[in-house]
């Protein structure tokens, strides 16, 4: 799987470099700019784009900006956006226009390479990957919402899972139940919230998100 | 000070009140009552007068501070009437005034009163006014007055103009003869044509007359900038003073904190190469650890750097940065931004940790179900309404968080000013004399 890397940090893109190779990632470039990113995009065509919010020469959220450019010239290109903080702003932005494929990750999860390289792998295949931070602020200014009030604890705890991209069968492996208990709390969550019920993880993800969105 | 927004020397409009003719009344009766304030302004003078001639007997200079003070809180209702019923707003020129101490004696009292009165220019400025503005007055408010009633006189004329020929009264109204039933009934239009003149005139002759008083009850520029000297080292101390508070805070998380932390994972790390031959399941449970010890370290740096500057605020300006706010929130919040461009800097800070306090504040006591954010620039202003339907009855006074975004927007002479009558709606507003920079275009 080829990938490209946009990170302006040498220590981190250094780390980012090793790790993803010891994974069994191909990197295909390593840049540290947004231009440089839809540079390396047009020439290699990844199948994921590793990105960095903050890039030169702003230092503002370039980064941001050029992997969702990066996605306006290459439909669906599969991005994961990675940063020192998680705003709901840039993630709404990131999941608007609803096609996946798409990642927003703290810099932290990187701590943990085999999860991330888990991430990395989903996102590439177009689902998607929302940082529990994103997910946990998306919940509590909901909190009040009566629909969300609905769902018993157990339910709450498989949206969470869900709205990050988890599949099924890895809600079930974390919360140590079966499949097919999480399928059927998955069933009532979209009955209780009014979403069209769908087998595809990407289409369930994209739904709760966008209900959270709201 | 802080509240004086409008630039100096530069006039408001009269209010207007629906027609001409209505303000034209208004401005009629306000004349009127200017006529009053000269007779006591008038009558303080003479007092003055008379103190002053029987100061030979010692005591009535006693009176002389009191009277002085009288002219002052005089002069201070001109300068509130001149800006409320002319449209000319005058500052306050005084410097602050200590009452003497209540145990001192008459005299010492009345050594410390006079001393600070007659070394205070504004008090020689007030008694010139105060001998000239009668004149003034009658020259400028009262003459709209006199021309109406004269008017007056003239409709009214077919009401008496028997008597007063019968009485031998050779009656002339304005350049009419008043003889016969015709002539008084001519000088009814003329009388209205009057009144028509004496109300049309009546709003400018005030703001003439405000005019002439700003000229005289304004501060001279002197102590203009005396006064702005105070203002800015009184909010130079609060910045200063903040800025340090908020330096020392910093220092503090940081130093319990995230270095604590890294010490921490320091140690564990250690811990773990030691043992990592005899037990490697040892090390590997210290390695874990010291990756948790890692993570809490990033998020507590992570929150510290949200409260220093918001990287939302910094990538995208003050606008999306209260709406990330807003998102945020438990409650949905109606944002509007017609903001087209971004204020400086320091300026969007101060502003958005207003607008946060503020949120914090309608979470905390509003009981509202609507919150309302409106951005908008106007007249070099960066002005934000936070707005809510809950209970109302905030005072300024009694939350020390209201005081301290008065205070943080102080330092940019911007403002804060609260609406929240009981039962709601609550609307707080500030405003931050700034400018804007266009909009930044992305390169792609």
């Amino acid at each position: 799987m080829r990938v490209v890397i946009a990170e302006d940090l040498f220590l981190l893109r250094d780390g980012l470099i090793r790790m993803l190779e010891a994974h069994g990632f191909e990197v295909a470039a390593a840049v540290d700019t947004g231009a440089g990113l839809l540079a390396a995009v047009d020439e290699h065509r990844p199948d994921v784009a590793v990105v960095d919010v903050r890039l030169p020469p702003t230092f503002t959220d370039e980064g941001l900006r050029a992997a969702l450019e990066a996605r306006r010239r290459v439909p669906g290109l599969p991005v994961l956006v990675l940063s020192q903080y998680v705003e709901q702003i840039y993630a709404r932005e990131l999941l608007a226009d609803g096609s996946g494929g798409v990642g927003y990750l703290l810099k932290d999860r990187v701590f943990d390479s085999a999860q991330f390289a888990e991430a990395l792998r989903r996102v590439a295949g177009g689902g998607t990957a929302m940082d529990p931070e994103v997910i946990s602020r998306l919940l509590a200014s909901n909190a009040d919402d009566s629909d969300l009030g609905g769902l018993s604890p157990r339910e709450r705890e498989v949206m969470e899972l869900m709205a990050e991209g988890r599949s099924n069968a890895a809600i079930a492996q974390r919360m140590v139940i079966t499949e097919r208990a999480v399928a059927k709390h998955t069933s009532s969550i979209f009955t209780k919230l009014g979403l069209q019920p769908s087998d595809d993880d990407n289409r369930r993800v994209l739904a709760v998100l966008a209900y959270l969105g709201r | 000070m802080t509240g004086d927004t409008a630039a100096p020397g530069k006039a408001i409009a009269p209010r207007q009140r629906g027609s001409w003719i209505g303000a034209g009344w208004l401005g009629s009766v306000h004349g009127l009552a200017f006529v009053g304030l000269a007779l006591a302004e008038a009558g303080l003078i003479l007092a003055l007068t008379l103190e002053l001639s029987f100061a030979i007997f010692v005591y009535p200079l006693l009176l002389v501070p009191p009277t002085l003070l009288a002219v002052r809180r005089l002069a201070s209702v001109v300068r509130r009437l001149s800006g409320e019923w002319c449209g000319v707003p005058i500052p306050e020129p005084y410097r602050p005034y200590r009452e003497p101490g209540p145990r001192a004696g008459t005299w010492q009292r009345f050594g410390e009163a006079s001393g600070q009165l007659i070394t205070e220019p504004a008090t020689w400025r007030d008694l010139l006014w105060m001998t000239l503005d009668p004149l003034l007055i009658w020259l400028l408010p009262a003459i709209p007055v006199t021309v109406v009633g004269w008017g007056l006189f003239g409709v009214l004329m077919p009401a008496y103009w028997n008597p007063i020929v019968q009485a031998g009264g050779n009656n002339w109204y304005a350049f009419i003869h008043v003889t016969n039933w015709l002539t008084a009934l001519l000088s009814v239009p003329l009388g209205l044509a009057f009144i028509a003149l004496g109300l049309w005139l009546a709003p400018y002759f005030l703001r003439w007359y405000g005019q002439a008083a700003r000229s005289m009850l304004a501060p001279t520029k002197q102590v203009a900038l005396e006064q702005q000297v105070a203002h800015l080292s009184e909010t130079r101390a609060e910045v200063v003073d903040t800025g340090a508070a908020e330096i020392r805070r910093i220092e503090r998380d940081l130093h319990d904190g995230a270095q604590a932390r890294l010490v921490a994972m320091g140690m564990t790390l250690s811990a773990a190469e030691q043992v990592i031959d005899d037990n490697p399941a040892a090390a590997r449970a210290l390695l874990v650890e010291a990756r948790d010890s890692s993570a809490k370290a990033l998020t507590e740096l992570r929150d510290l750097v949200r409260g220093i500057h918001p990287p939302v605020l910094a990538d995208r300006g003050i606008g999306e940065a209260v709406r990330a706010l807003a998102m945020d929130s438990r409650r949905k919040i109606q944002v509007t931004n017609e903001l087209p461009g971004r204020p400086a800097a320091p300026v969007e800070s101060a502003a958005y940790f207003a607008v946060s306090e503020l949120l914090a504040n309608v979470s905390k006591h509003a009981g509202a179900s609507h919150v309302w954010i409106d951005m908008r620039y106007e007249r070099g202003m960066l002005r934000i309404d936070v707005g809510d339907d809950g209970q109302g009855g905030a005072d300024p006074s009694q939350g020390t968080g209201l005081r301290g975004i008065e205070r943080r927007l102080s330092a940019f002479d911007g403002i804060l000013a609260l609406s929240s009558p009981p039962g709601g709606p609550t609307v707080a507003t500030l405003e931050l004399p700034c400018e804007l920079s266009s909009p930044r275009t992305s390169s792609f």
